[in-house]
């Protein structure tokens, strides 16, 4: 059965959040000393959340000069009270249930979206990337997934049938819901960024992450090979678990931008057990 | 282009003996373009005097900006006579509520519901009409140019830029400069810091050579780092920012309700003092007193 793309992003306003990000944003809340950047680590390790507020920022309500790319980005321009209104009323939809009729496993997802996000904006750093920037790289990460949480939400039977396929099967997960439904996770979550008018290169990231020679620009800073390397990073180390059991080598365009394949630079990075810790930190309530 | 301050005091009205001098309604500005085009800012308790002086020009046309939603930038409009007289045209320009997804004109509409006021907002004789502000639109009132850029506090409020034949006027409506909410050693700081400098050039810019700056200065140097975060200025940062924009003439507005008219003069005497404030090419600075008319 097909999958209408466009009915989406109406389904997703009424999308809850992440149980953590949801208990952490009520009880910040309920402090009126809560420090401003304590609220910003929760909405920002939250794929749904800083979904939500992207999107809000990004849209005509502010038709503000520039894209917003980050949430400490919104701050600066919308001030803390409104994100943090904005991020109490999408904590006020309730949270994502820990297991859904697909059968992904939501604590895991939430750990190897947070790793990706995580390694990307390592890479970044690797790449020369200025610091600024480099947090564009975590929300890429973070959000890379985004689709497969509106498939599980939305489509659960459709998508639980793509994630046996493709575990039976040992074929990406991506290439099944294809096959099956004539779009698959990366493009819902894409084109939602683009329905959003997200930043132009975080949409692209999005969309393109399993093929990023479709998405990556010439001069550009390489987000796309970021997101797909760190993809391919985090689950070589076997950290989360988002329902694709394949790890793909790297296209060429990739080893380029990099210098090296992917077990060439797992081991320029080193050890990322303390990247993988932190991140772990987040997913525990 | 002239102005006329109708409200210069901040959160709550403050009347008696003690503020009769620079007065104590909240914050209302008239404006008059070239062409006796009549724009107001923000609908605080001095809107109440406002609409009684413009009986002789009903029926009439008046474009009000709102720069925010709290309280004492809205609690006069339900007692706006113009809006209950026939024939009188009233736009309402502000910002939507992008918490509750409500335009402009149902945020003001609550205000007028059964249990807060009698006569409700589809009562009113007047024609009505309420226009959503974006950040960078701009808005046309016969000869008078409104442009908007969104300023920080903890509500979208929106800052205008009125131009006239030439001549610029500059409200904040409530402003407290962006700060880094990160520690000096914390990953973030540096990145934070960034964008919290863009933001304050592009402010300064939307402040650029205006002939009159009018900026909210709630706080004295003293009192700022205790209320930090509640969303207004101070006599420095109002003073460094007229002066790095090569602003002519600066009111300091936002009046504490709890200071008395010698209170404020002493508080302003002092920041004048600390800030060497006249120096060669400063710009001029004043107190915004109710009931002053400027001509620009
Ligand atoms: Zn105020
Ligand atoms: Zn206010």
């Amino acid at each position: 059965m097909a999958i209408d793309a466009t009915e989406v992003p109406d389904l997703v306003e009424r999308m809850p959040a992440f149980p953590q990000g949801v208990t952490k944003v009520l009880d910040l809340a309920s402090r009126p000393d809560c420090a401003p950047k304590a609220l910003v680590q929760v909405i920002e390790h939250d794929p749904v959340m800083t979904m939500k507020v992207l999107k809000l920022v990004n849209s005509a309500y502010f038709g503000l000069s520039r894209p917003i790319n980050s949430i400490n980005h919104g701050v600066v321009y919308v001030g803390i009270n409104t994100i943090k209104n904005l991020a109490l009323s999408i904590a006020a939809i309730g949270m994502l249930p820990k297991s859904n009729k697909a059968g992904l496993d939501m604590n895991q997802f939430l750990a190897h979206s947070l790793g990706v996000a995580s390694v990307a904006k390592l890479l970044a750093t690797h790449l020369g990337v200025p610091d600024k920037d480099a947090t564009d790289f975590f929300v890429a990460g973070l959000l890379h997934d985004f689709g497969k949480v509106v498939l599980a939400q939305f489509k659960p039977e459709e998508f639980r049938h793509c994630l046996d396929q493709a575990a039976e099967q040992e074929r990406s997960l991506h290439e099944v819901e294809l096959e099956s439904h004539g779009i698959s996770h990366d493009e819902i979550g894409g084109r939602l960024a683009e329905a959003w008018k997200l930043p132009t290169a975080l949409a692209h990231a999005i969309h393109h992450h399993h093929h990023p020679e479709h998405g990556a620009e010439d001069g550009g800073d390489g987000m796309c090979e970021a997101v797909f390397a760190a993809n391919q990073i985090v689950r070589s180390l076997g950290f989360g678990d988002a329902g694709n059991p394949l790890i793909a080598e790297f296209p060429p365009l990739v080893s380029e931008r990099f210098g090296n394949d992917l077990s060439g630079l797992m081991s320029v990075l080193g050890d990322l057990s303390g990247e993988m810790e932190k991140a772990r930190l987040f997913t525990q309530l | 282009m002239h102005f006329k301050f109708w409200g210069v005091r901040g959160s709550i009205p403050a009347p008696g003996p003690k503020t009769v001098h620079y007065g104590g309604n909240t914050t209302c500005i008239e404006v008059r373009g070239e062409n006796n085009e009549l724009l107001i800012l923000d609908g605080g308790t001095g809107i109440f005097p406002l609409g009684q002086s413009l009986v002789p020009e009903f029926p009439l046309k008046v474009h009000i900006f709102i720069t925010h939603t709290h309280w004492d930038h809205i609690q006069g409009l339900p007692m706006f006579l113009p809006i209950f007289v026939p024939g009188n045209e009233v736009t309402i320009h502000g910002a939507a509520d992008p918490i509750t997804q409500r335009d402009i004109g149902e945020v003001l509409a609550r205000q007028m519901e059964y249990a807060y006021f009698p006569v409700r907002e589809a009562e009113l004789n007047a024609s009505m009409s309420y226009l959503n502000i974006q950040e960078g639109q701009s808005v046309q009132v016969g000869g008078v140019n409104v442009r908007s850029m969104l300023l920080n506090h903890p509500v979208l409020n929106f800052g205008y830029r009125l131009e006239c034949e030439g001549k610029v006027f500059v409200f904040t409506g409530d402003h407290e400069w962006p700060y880094n909410i990160y520690n000096k050693d914390d990953p973030d700081y540096p990145d934070y810091q960034q964008m919290v400098d863009e933001q304050r050039i592009r402010v300064v810019e939307f402040f650029r050579n205006a002939d009159v700056l009018v900026i909210d200065t709630a706080y004295t140097d003293a009192e700022y780092p205790s209320r930090k975060g509640w969303g207004h200025g101070t006599f420095a940062s109002s003073i460094e920012a007229a002066r790095e924009a090569g602003v002519k003439r600066v009111f300091l507005t936002h009046h504490e309700p709890t200071r008395s008219d010698a209170d404020l003069e002493a508080a302003f005497d002092e920041a004048r003092k600390s800030h060497d404030v006249g120096r060669e090419r400063d710009p001029q600075f004043e107190l915004a007193r109710e009931g002053v008319m400027v001509e620009i």
